[in-house]
């Protein structure tokens, strides 16, 4: 009758190959090739100077809330980097740089969050799913999209997003467990930015990890120093590659912050210290890649701001050009659309009704 | 008496339940460091300290569930879900057991505990908070849905639903939480739930409305009285559910003429129980058909529509002059 330990089929590691220093561990250093490297980069500066632009558009009255991604650019694009073009992304809410690097738009970006429906098409050329603000929930999407794929033999892999505070969702547990039982083809990335709202990871749950949650689904977990995009790549593309090959599902735990607050209407001074929001931003994964780049003689100082010029000139376009969609004003009847294949004919009844009731408030207010 | 918002009124509710009663606990995901993201809990942790004021993980159905299992032992417990539609994520515990336990247990148990909720269009949100679907709660049996319309009533019927031995959905319209302030007393004050108001009384029409959108209706009242010279007799229904007819359908019985304003969708909506109780007991009195002014049967719309989708009081006046023209 022996009492002794359990041998689980996997364990936990926690994985950083370049430091908030910038040194780098040769060994572990991913082979990604330089236009990559360099794509990524790009990609990680637009998405801080383009929520840059999001905040400042907003505290001006032009857009509406929206959550800020500042910090998150590696541990997002990290891993949506190891995607192919034909895979699934399936978000939650503060994937915006992933987003983009998927193909959104980024003046379909800026009129989602300006109040138009129509920037939440999901472009046809990406086969992703739109972003999902009821926390946790889009995992089991991933899922079922992961289910599909294996039902129909494709060589696809879903990967869903989200965050700390999604770990005490049940949909989350209930994703993680249906996916290890049919060993479905999904990665789930968690986005760990310590802050769910005012609540801090040591307050979401007890455990150590969160990467550790995997063990109890059967599948491989692995922590990952969220802030170091090459850490972020290797894991995912290891997780993607085992999906695609038949392995079964995965958890990758990126250990990131949320440099800004949880949304425009939140005040994070409440709840947490600005010398922890200092010691954070000594880990931005930014001027780490930076320095990783030109150290191995990839960017240079001027190279730099040649891309900061072109991404300033993109977000300007993309501004200019959601503006101008908005100028032309939201037409109310657009609310009827896509709301079913046929709309019903009570619905078409109330399309006229409000068509009435728009006919008489211009006609009122032209009476003055 | 301080004049207050309603954020305020609800807080000031909360406080004193929890001076008076120690089985008072708030719980919820920002309702303690925070005081919750529109500040209704503000400065209770301070007050009651983490035990009774808590932080919870972010788990709608673990702050429900656990609440059911809080106020079986006899607690008294307050949750808050941070917005209406983050709620569906704990349907389950409110259909399965909250509003059932009464019954499952023949009568040896009691949840006697309140969801307090935001609800509601009109404040620029994004998608998933801007919903009005008390008709999901008001459709359940054993349970009560309370939406108050201002600051006063507000806090009123805040304590008398954490009074209240069954289980309280209780909806706070956000619109309203800093729209106005309204004069509060300090002693305390209780209305009773499944008790209609009477705001106006009139006698050529009866507009029946609540929450957010008995602002727009009595706007609407004072531009027909202003400038159509018809006097509306306005009522607030406070509780959704169980309805109180008494009021309306006596109401409708002296003006012959009602209509029905909400922002939540038209069809299976509070609207259809109003109309379908004055058929039922006001019939012969009616002289025209009643009118519904309410949001259409539609997905919220992102925010640059929401206006279009809302009622206001320009559709309300012209829904009224119509039935008062049938």
């Amino acid at each position: 009758m022996p009492r002794k330990e359990i041998e689980l089929p996997h364990r936990v590691d926690y994985l950083s190959i370049l430091d908030e220093n910038g040194r780098l561990d040769r060994d572990l250093e991913p082979d990604i090739p330089e236009d990559l490297l360099l794509k990524l980069h790009r990609a990680m500066l637009l998405g801080r100077r383009f929520d840059e632009r999001m905040l400042s558009l907003q505290r001006q009255g032009r857009i509406g809330t929206f959550g800020p991604i500042k910090g998150q650019e590696a541990s997002q694009l990290g891993a949506v980097a190891a995607l192919q073009g034909s895979d699934w992304m399936v978000p939650s809410f503060r994937e915006g740089a992933a987003e983009i690097w998927r193909g959104k738009s980024l003046e379909s970006f800026l009129l989602y969050f300006a109040g138009y429906d129509e920037g939440a098409r999901v472009e046809d050329n990406r086969s992703d799913l739109p972003i999902a603000i009821p926390v946790a929930s889009q995992t089991l999407h991933a899922v079922g999209l992961g289910y599909a794929i294996k039902y129909r033999g494709a060589k696809q892999v879903a990967m869903t997003f989200f965050g700390d505070g999604a770990t005490s969702e049940g949909d989350f547990h209930e994703a993680m467990n249906f996916a290890g039982v049919f060993q479905i083809p999904v990665v789930f990335v968690c986005q760990n930015n310590q802050w769910a709202i005012s609540i801090p990871r040591s307050r979401q749950s007890r455990s150590e990890t969160l990467a550790q949650k995997a063990l109890a689904y059967g599948m491989p977990g692995i922590q990952v120093d969220g802030n170091d995009v090459l850490a972020v790549y290797s894991a995912a593309l290891e997780a993607v590659d085992r999906a695609r090959s038949g392995g079964g599902p995965s958890l990758i735990e990126c250990v990131t912050y949320r440099m800004a607050m949880h949304t425009t209407a939140d005040d994070p001074t409440r709840y947490r210290s600005a010398a922890e929001v200092e010691a954070w931003a000594k880990r931005d994964p930014i001027p780490r890649f930076q320095k990783y780049l030109a150290d191995k003689g990839l960017l240079s100082e001027d190279q730099i701001a040649a891309v900061e010029d072109a991404i300033k000139v993109e977000i300007q376009a993309a501004v200019e050009e959601a503006e101008q969609f908005m100028k032309a004003g939201a037409d109310p009847l657009h609310m009827f659309e896509h709301m079913f294949a046929e709309l019903p004919a009570t619905l078409q009844e109330q399309r006229e009704e409000l068509k009435r009731e728009l006919a008489a408030e211009s006609e009122e207010a032209s009476d003055g | 008496m301080a004049k207050m918002t309603m954020v305020q009124a609800l807080n000031l509710a909360l406080r004193q339940e929890m001076e008076k009663d120690d089985r008072v606990i708030v719980l919820g995901q920002d309702v303690g460091v925070d005081g919750g993201v529109f500040r209704v809990t503000e400065g209770l942790i301070e007050k009651f300290g983490p035990e009774r004021v808590v932080d919870t993980p972010l788990a709608e159905s673990a702050i429900v569930g656990t609440s059911i299992g809080m106020a079986v032992y006899g607690l008294r417990p307050v949750c808050e879900i941070q917005f209406s539609e983050f709620s569906y994520f704990n349907f389950h515990q409110i259909e399965g057991h909250a509003s059932r336990l009464r019954h499952r247990s023949q009568g040896r148990y009691q949840v006697p505990m309140v969801l307090r909720t935001p609800y509601g269009g009109g404040v620029r949100a994004l998608e998933h908070h801007s919903d009005s679907r008390e008709a999901f709660w008001a459709h359940m049996a054993g349970l009560k849905t309370v939406i108050p319309s201002g600051p006063r009533n507000a806090r009123a019927l805040l304590i008398s639903a954490i009074r209240d031995p069954d289980p309280v959905i209780f909806y706070e319209p956000k619109a309203v939480y800093r729209a106005f302030r309204e004069e509060v007393p300090e002693e305390e004050e209780t209305f009773p739930i499944g008790k209609s108001r009477l705001v106006q009384e009139g006698k050529n029409v009866t507009l029946i409305a609540y929450g957010a959108m008995l602002h727009p209706t009595l706007q609407a009242a004072a531009e027909l009285r202003e400038k159509h010279g018809v006097t509306a007799e306005v009522i607030d229904l406070l509780t959704i559910s169980p309805m109180d007819d008494a009021l309306f359908t006596d109401s409708v019985r002296k003006t012959g003429r009602a209509v029905v304003i909400h922002e939540s969708p038209r069809s299976f909506g509070p609207g259809a129980e109003v109309v379908a109780r004055l058929v039922e007991k006001s019939f012969y009195y009616l002289q025209a058909p009643i009118r519904r002014v309410t949001g259409y049967d539609l997905i919220f719309p992102l925010f640059s529509r929401e206006n279009a989708y809302l009622p206001n009081v320009g559709r309300i006046v012209r829904a009224t002059r119509e039935t008062l023209a049938a």
